[in-house]
């Protein structure tokens, strides 16, 4: 075993001292030093199991899984929160899925819609209310092309049948009627909301939109809710490149888009967590095949177009080539101007999905190094997708725990860290530049050519702004008369 | 102010029973409360002399919200000044009864519908403690003594045996205690005695056998208690007898709920197999 490593186990559990015997054993499993060969045993984290009581996990539930990531966006669908107006109202727009289409006539993402449990509706049930909210959305939006019944908590504990209350209306309203069973308290985070929503997408609207023609260059790209923008810096690059993306799932996406994707010669993923189960069903189902990609800086784009255009004739692998050199000098001076002032600066990550690796490479670039990073709600192979690109020794941590997260900000001191909304202020207040890396804190897109300016850019702001000398540390009183940070 | 609640297996004559005892404590001049906690709302309709009555549950739908509600819209007065109030809640199969309950509580307690001067308030609560909403009425600060009526049937046992096992729980928890069960009589057989031993094995006593009677049927279809329909009757006598020591008693335990073997252990015991064989 390497010193690096063995460095690394030495500061995780000199951490891990501070807890009780019981939470140290059940948090030790998820705390690792990388080892990108695979060989040490003991580098392995453990990873999708039920979080500790009281160590302020920054998970979500089935619910955020379900309504916030893979059914929220889809734009021409009205997605009703089904329950007390609590998870409808606080996780209100809070992705930042861009999309194209008149609000509240033909697209209805950034509305909240909830049919607001009150008591009498937990003691007497609520599918009336649902049915009689389904029925005036249909006449208030009279255009919505879907509606999907996002179950909150307390429609699985009075054991409501949504179901039964979908397939009536359906066959009135002639369109999807979409029950999901995603009530927070099942499963161990938001990953099983996302398992949920796939499975609904499969039984509900999957093979059900209409297509007119199909091409050889047919492709969907599936797992980019558009963040900021990302799904259409992605398109745009397969369109140049020859293809016909024929869904977007679920960012920018329509109703017809999520049942046709199989249709595609080639199902390209790039959030695996939440969207892998679907691919594998029309893998299966369909003979449709999948791949990953990474659009997140050039030389993982330069990758993962060769890679996609391998699975196409010649024009295709042409046209990534001429890509390839069109951009390249646009790239190499976004680097040039951004590299210097961020070369050998020290990441550490801790967010969702995919961005605890798939961003590696985007640092990378521009100079600086990935030291720790981690997934709220990864499993075991979104982990072995990750020691590889990481250097021997940096950090790997599962469902951290804030006293965790600061406590290793303390020891490796990076210069940067990406988190989520929730992190970001207790980092505002140690004074350590911080990026939102969930939704590009109000920035992006962070995607393909387009993306990666803005990326480069946000990164530099951030690390090099005068802003965080100004922010008072830890321990050091202010003096009386004292200007802040003076 | 004796606060009570009445648990038993379904169909077992909970809300006859509750009602036709409430009735000879207030003959006796006690003031009696009764809160109904079963969706169906039939718990009071003996003492009010009518079909099921404005429920907090139903009227709250009605309105909107529960604090729409006044008390005296949902408390009615019957019989020798009995007050009553029913939870009310959603027909069977959808919505939770249990939260009914709950909330149909809290909204008495909260708007004073218990009175100062009342004496009993007696909860006659649905069938089986199968969530926490049922079990609501033995709560810390509520009931403070259960009854259980079953009668020598099997399931009636059973059903009592289990619902010792909720009182246990919030025995250790709160204050509540067993005490006692009451014996309706199916006419099973030795239907006296094995109660009685089921209530020994349990902790606590058989505190009334009450025998089988059609004149309870009677009464029944003229919405009134036996008290009220037929005073003189002997029936009338033993809900009296009922209500008389339900006031005296003093012997509130901590109950000792057996195994479903030890249980089945004891209909062999009184010899009902032997019975059988006789029989056949």
């Amino acid at each position: 075993m390497s010193t690096a490593i063995k460095d690394t186990q030495k500061m995780i559990e000199e951490i891990l001292d501070a807890y009780p015997e019981k939470a140290k054993k059940d948090r030790a499993k998820h705390l690792a030093a990388n080892d990108p060969s695979g060989q040490c045993s003991t580098c392995q984290v453990k990873s999708n199991i039920k979080s500790r009581p009281g160590v302020m996990t920054v998970r979500g539930c089935a619910y955020a899984g379900a309504k916030g990531v893979v059914w929220g966006p889809v734009k021409d669908q009205i997605t009703i929160s089904h329950g007390p107006i609590g998870c409808g109202q606080y996780s209100w727009w809070a992705r930042r899925n861009y999309y194209n289409g008149q609000t509240g006539i033909d697209t209805f993402g950034t509305m909240q819609i909830t049919t607001d449990f009150q008591e009498k509706d937990i003691v007497y049930g609520g599918d009336k209310g649902l049915d009689a909210a389904l029925h005036e959305l249909k006449e208030l939006f009279p255009l919505a092309k879907g509606m999907g019944i996002l179950s909150e908590c307390p429609v699985g504990l009075i054991g409501d049948d949504i179901e039964s209350v979908a397939k009536k209306v359906q066959k009135e309203f002639k369109m999807p009627i979409v029950p999901v069973r995603c009530e927070g308290f099942r499963g161990v985070s938001q990953s099983l909301g996302h398992h949920i929503a796939n499975d609904t997408i499969r039984d509900h609207v999957l093979g059900k939109g209409r297509l007119e023609k199909t091409t050889p260059y047919d492709v969907a790209l599936i797992g980019d809710y558009n963040i900021g923008g990302d799904a259409w810096a992605s398109r745009k690059m397969l369109e140049e490149m020859g293809l016909r993306v024929i869904a977007q799932w679920t960012g920018d996406a329509s109703v017809n888009e999520m049942g046709i994707a199989h249709k595609s010669k080639l199902n390209l993923i790039h959030c695996y967590r939440s969207m892998n189960y679907i691919c594998r069903h029309m893998e299966e189902q369909y003979g449709t095949p999948w791949t990953e990609f990474n659009f997140f800086c050039p030389t993982k784009i330069y990758e993962s177009l060769r890679k996609i255009a391998s699975y196409f004739d010649d024009t295709i692998k042409e046209n990534a080539e001429k890509m390839i050199e069109k951009y390249r000098p646009v790239m190499d001076e976004v680097i040039a101007q951004f590299r210097p002032k961020l070369e050998g600066k020290k990441v550490m990550l801790y967010v969702g999905g995919l961005r605890p690796r798939h961003t590696i490479g985007a640092y990378e670039d521009l100079g600086m190094e990935v030291i720790a990073s981690g997934y709220e709600f990864g499993h075991s192979d979104d982990y072995k997708r990750t020691y590889p690109v990481m250097k021997e020794g940096a950090v790997i941590m599962d469902d951290a725990t804030l006293y965790e997260l600061e406590e290793f900000t303390r020891r490796l001191k990076p210069d940067m860290v990406g988190s989520g909304i929730k992190e970001k202020y207790s980092y505002h207040k140690l004074g350590v530049p911080f990026r939102q890396m969930h939704s590009w804190d109000y920035s992006g897109p962070y995607h393909g050519f387009d993306g990666f300016p803005v990326f480069a850019r946000d990164m530099d702001m951030t690390v090099n702004s005068p802003t965080w000398k100004l922010i008072r540390k830890r321990g050091v009183p202010q003096k009386p008369g004292d200007a802040i940070g003076r | 102010m004796r606060q009570i609640a009445v648990y038993g297996k379904g169909g077992i004559g909970k809300s006859t029973t509750t009602q036709n005892t409430v009735a000879g404590l207030a003959e006796a001049g006690y003031k009696c409360m009764i809160v109904g906690c079963d969706p169906k709302a039939d718990s009071t309709r003996l003492i009010l002399n009518r079909k099921a009555q404005t429920t907090v549950m139903d009227l709250a739908r009605e309105r909107g919200t529960v604090e729409d509600l006044e008390i005296d819209e949902v408390l009615l007065t019957g019989y020798k000044g009995i007050r009553c109030a029913e939870s009310g809640g959603p027909e069977p199969g959808v919505g939770c009864a249990g939260r009914g309950v709950i909330t149909a509580i809290n909204f008495l307690e909260e708007n004073g519908g218990y009175g100062p001067d009342t004496d009993f308030v007696f909860y006659d609560v649905l069938g089986d403690v199968v969530c926490g909403g049922f079990a609501m009425p033995m709560r810390e600060g509520k009931a403070k003594e259960i009854y259980i009526v079953t009668s020598g049937e099997m399931m009636a046992m059973y059903a009592a045996n289990n619902i010792t096992r909720g009182i246990l729980k919030y025995a250790q928890s709160g204050g509540v205690r067993l005490g006692g069960l009451i014996c309706n009589s199916r006419k099973t057989d030795k239907e006296y005695e094995l109660i009685s031993e089921l209530a020994k094995r349990l902790n606590t006593q058989m505190i009334h056998f009450v025998p089988r009677d059609n004149q309870v049927q009677r009464a029944e279809l003229r919405r009134m208690t036996v008290i009220e329909y037929s005073p003189e009757h002997p029936q009338a006598d033993e809900y009296r007898a009922l209500a008389r020591k339900i006031a005296e008693n003093r012997n509130l335990v901590i109950p000792t709920p057996v195994s479903m073997d030890e249980l089945e252990a004891l209909l062999m015991d009184f010899g009902i197999l032997d019975n059988e064989e006789a029989a056949a």
